[in-house]
């Protein structure tokens, strides 16, 4: 059930390319963090867009590198009102190797070769599904109660913000793969433990962000499917970002139509038309998707704050507790 | 940059790519340029990977495969499309090109029939690995050189990385020569192995073997076995299309939207560009507010009070909202438009604004060509 989505290790959010991923990720770690949950963001291939839009302060501009050739991950505090508890990080599959060729090989010298051998490094960035596994092992890592990391304090909750969603059933799938593949060895056991995780419902969490649009709302639902074949799980929660006001009903747009072209009248009826275009592919969203779908306004800026993150946080928080009440309905219904 | 319009800029071209971040409209765009060059009288094919259906069916793409057809000259005819211009296109099929690709480069059936077979290859061709990025680039090549075409645009896959493509060849190609892999293997010259091991690279293998368990090894080395014969032809295949994206008649533009992370994907990508000395034609700032400037001061209450009498009082106080949110993210795209003329490099980037709808019909993308037409 979404409503105790905050309650589980892992919160992988996903969906097309350009749809809000970041954002939606920024606003559950907020939202946990203000729970109480120890909470960390990690973001996968990405360029610090999350610690960008949190911590602005930091100066660091979306698409400015967070320090991905250091050895080890930069876990960074994100000062706010929600105390300590919020996190975040930046997985690169180049680091995740690094890190665990350091920590978490039980062969120390020859762990010591392979770091610095060129060719290996070379071969494991070749080698179809590595990258993968080890970013996801990275994560994983972070949502474990127990951190294999050395003197790395345990968080309560790892939101992932994943890549987009043609990578998304790879990335998912990749630890049971290359177990399935590897067969035997301390790669094949890990994959199957992180597999494990992934598939887990009571651990794990798919989060799909769409906007209501007609291409992200299709790869929203293909990816149900790529996830139940490719991954083995369920989407656990929809989200629409980007929802304009739903202000104007159809005779307004009737009346804009023929009011003539005054530049406001002009703004006005192109609102209202893609207002009406997204709230039937919001409606096609819903009745397609396995899962029970939020909403989330477009938020009237290019630059989102801290502030913007915490109201849609706020948001976030009354759609998670309407699915809560409808799904507590239902069963109660059922019984 | 010149302050010539777009399409000026594309004058002479033989390819256009479009590149940019996933969800800025990218597709579209490279399918309006398509449509713009096709007007000019050219025959252009438009490569696109993973378009809206409904844009599909307007570009008659709805049934089709991994081959350009040809989109029909009567819903042209209404565009402005006459000939000579033809307006091609196609869905490219990673997977499919892949295949295509690798019976091209072997020598017999039997090579090909083992490649296309191993488990390794199959992994790979499918979407993980970069096979998007490489087939891309590989098909471009084959389509450059087709003579029923004078212009090839490719819409490029949705990278989270945009500039992955552009390595795709090198990459994908330096993995596929698999010289280091198979030298470390054994299966290459037993000299370099021999030398490889007294590098300690030796013990590095066995490191190997125990990380990963010794099936993942025998699938690398029959794979790269079976890869032999096409080494060659895969090496030629990736010099061709490196060259060719560095060709004078190779024009590439930069799609983005004024969205900050896109934004800054932008800026990214013209600086990659520029290091790996790719020529950089111009910048398309797609989804756009624009408030024209004699309204930029007119606030919403103004609005509403003037259009009571038209509207009734509530309609005309929620235009007055609507245009007040409008003329704030305006003011925000401005900001924006200007930066990204600054640090991209383009003084006069194409601004296409937000349009009411979607675009999926070919009048709709008439309606982008002509704001990529527009100066």
């Amino acid at each position: 059930m979404p409503g105790e989505l905050l309650h589980r290790r892992l919160i992988v959010v996903t969906g097309k390319g350009g749809v809000g991923k970041s954002t939606v990720a920024a606003a559950l770690g907020v939202l946990a963090a203000r729970q109480g949950r120890r909470t960390v963001i990690a973001e996968v291939g990405r360029r610090g867009d999350v610690a960008a839009t949190l911590d602005p302060a930091a100066g660091l501009a979306p698409g400015e590198s967070a320090g991905e050739d250091d050895d080890r991950f930069d876990e960074r505090r994100l000062p706010g009102p929600w105390g300590d508890r919020l996190w975040h990080v930046s997985v690169s599959p180049e680091a995740a190797l690094r890190e665990y060729l350091r920590d978490q090989l039980p062969i120390g010298p020859l762990a010591e070769l392979l770091r610095s051998s060129r060719l290996f490094t070379g071969l494991a960035a070749a080698t179809p599904g590595m990258r993968e596994l080890l970013a996801m092992g990275k994560v994983w890592e972070l949502s474990q109660p127990r951190r294999r990391t050395p003197g790395a304090e345990p968080y309560d909750l790892c939101v992932m913000d994943a890549p987009a969603s043609g990578h998304a059933a790879t990335i998912l799938g990749a630890p049971a793969q290359f177990a399935a593949t590897a067969r035997v060895g301390p790669v094949a056991r890990q994959g199957q433990q992180i597999g494990a995780t992934i598939i887990d419902p009571a651990q794990t969490a798919i989060v799909v962000v769409a906007t209501a649009e007609e291409l992200p709302v299709s790869e929203a639902l293909e990816l149900q499917g790529a996830l139940r074949r490719g991954a083995a799980v369920d989407v656990t929660l929809g989200v629409a970002n980007g929802l304009l006001a739903d202000r104007f009903s159809a005779a307004d747009r009737q009346l804009l139509a023929t009011a003539g072209d005054d530049p406001a009248i002009v703004a006005a009826r192109g609102h209202a038309e893609r207002a009406h275009d997204q709230q039937r592919q919001l409606a096609r969203l819903r009745r397609e998707a396995v899962a029970p779908v939020v909403t989330l306004p477009l938020v009237p800026s290019r630059r989102l704050g801290p502030d913007q993150i915490g109201e849609l946080a706020d948001r976030l928080e009354s759609g998670l507790r309407r699915i809560g009440a409808e799904s507590g309905t239902a069963t109660r219904g059922a019984a | 940059m010149s302050d010539r319009t777009l399409l000026e800029r594309l004058d002479g071209a033989q390819v256009v790519v479009c590149a940019g971040p996933g969800g800025v409209g990218k597709t579209t765009t490279a399918a309006a340029l398509g449509l713009a060059l096709a007007r000019d009288g050219r025959r252009v094919a438009v490569v696109t990977i993973d378009p809206a259906r409904r844009l599909a069916d307007a570009l008659g793409l709805g049934t089709l495969g991994n081959d350009p057809e040809r989109v029909p000259a009567a819903a042209l005819d209404a565009l402005g499309v006459v000939p000579p211009g033809e307006l091609w296109a196609m869905m490219l099929d990673p997977k499919r090109t892949f295949d295509a690709l690798v019976r091209e480069l072997s020598p017999d059936e039997a090579t090909s029939d083992r490649v296309l077979a191993n488990p390794l290859y199959r992994q790979i061709s499918t979407a993980a690995g970069g096979s998007h990025e490489f087939t891309a680039v590989a098909r471009l090549h084959d389509l450059h050189r087709d003579p029923r075409f004078d212009v090839v645009v490719l819409d490029t896959p949705p990278s989270r990385n945009a500039l992955d493509f552009l390595d795709a060849p090198d990459r994908i190609a330096g993995f596929l020569e698999g010289r280091a892999v198979r030298a470390l293997l054994g299966q290459g010259r037993g000299g370099i192995a021999a030398r490889v091991a007294r590098r300690g690279t030796g013990l590095a293998l066995g490191a190997l073997q125990r990380l990963t368990g010794v099936d993942l090894l025998r699938d690398l080395a029959t794979f790269f076995e079976a890869l032999g014969p096409l080494t060659e032809g895969f090496a030629a295949r990736a010099t061709a299309v490196r060259t060719l994206l560095r060709d004078p008649a190779t024009r590439f533009v930069v799609v983005t939207s004024p969205a900050p992370v896109a934004a800054g994907e932008a800026v990214f990508f013209r600086r990659h560009l520029r290091d790996v000395e790719m020529p950089f034609t111009g910048l398309v700032i797609n989804r756009v507010s624009v408030v024209a400037e004699p309204d930029q001061d007119r606030d919403g209450a103004t609005v509403a009070g003037e259009l009571t009498a038209a509207l009734g009082e509530q309609l005309a106080a929620r235009v007055g909202r609507t245009w007040d949110e409008h003329r704030r993210l305006a003011e925000c795209d401005r900001e924006i438009v200007a930066e990204l003329a600054r640090t991209v490099g383009d003084r006069h980037p194409t601004v296409v604004p937000t349009f009411d709808h979607e675009v999926f019909d070919l009048p709709a993308l008439a309606a982008v060509r002509d704001a990529l037409a527009a100066r």
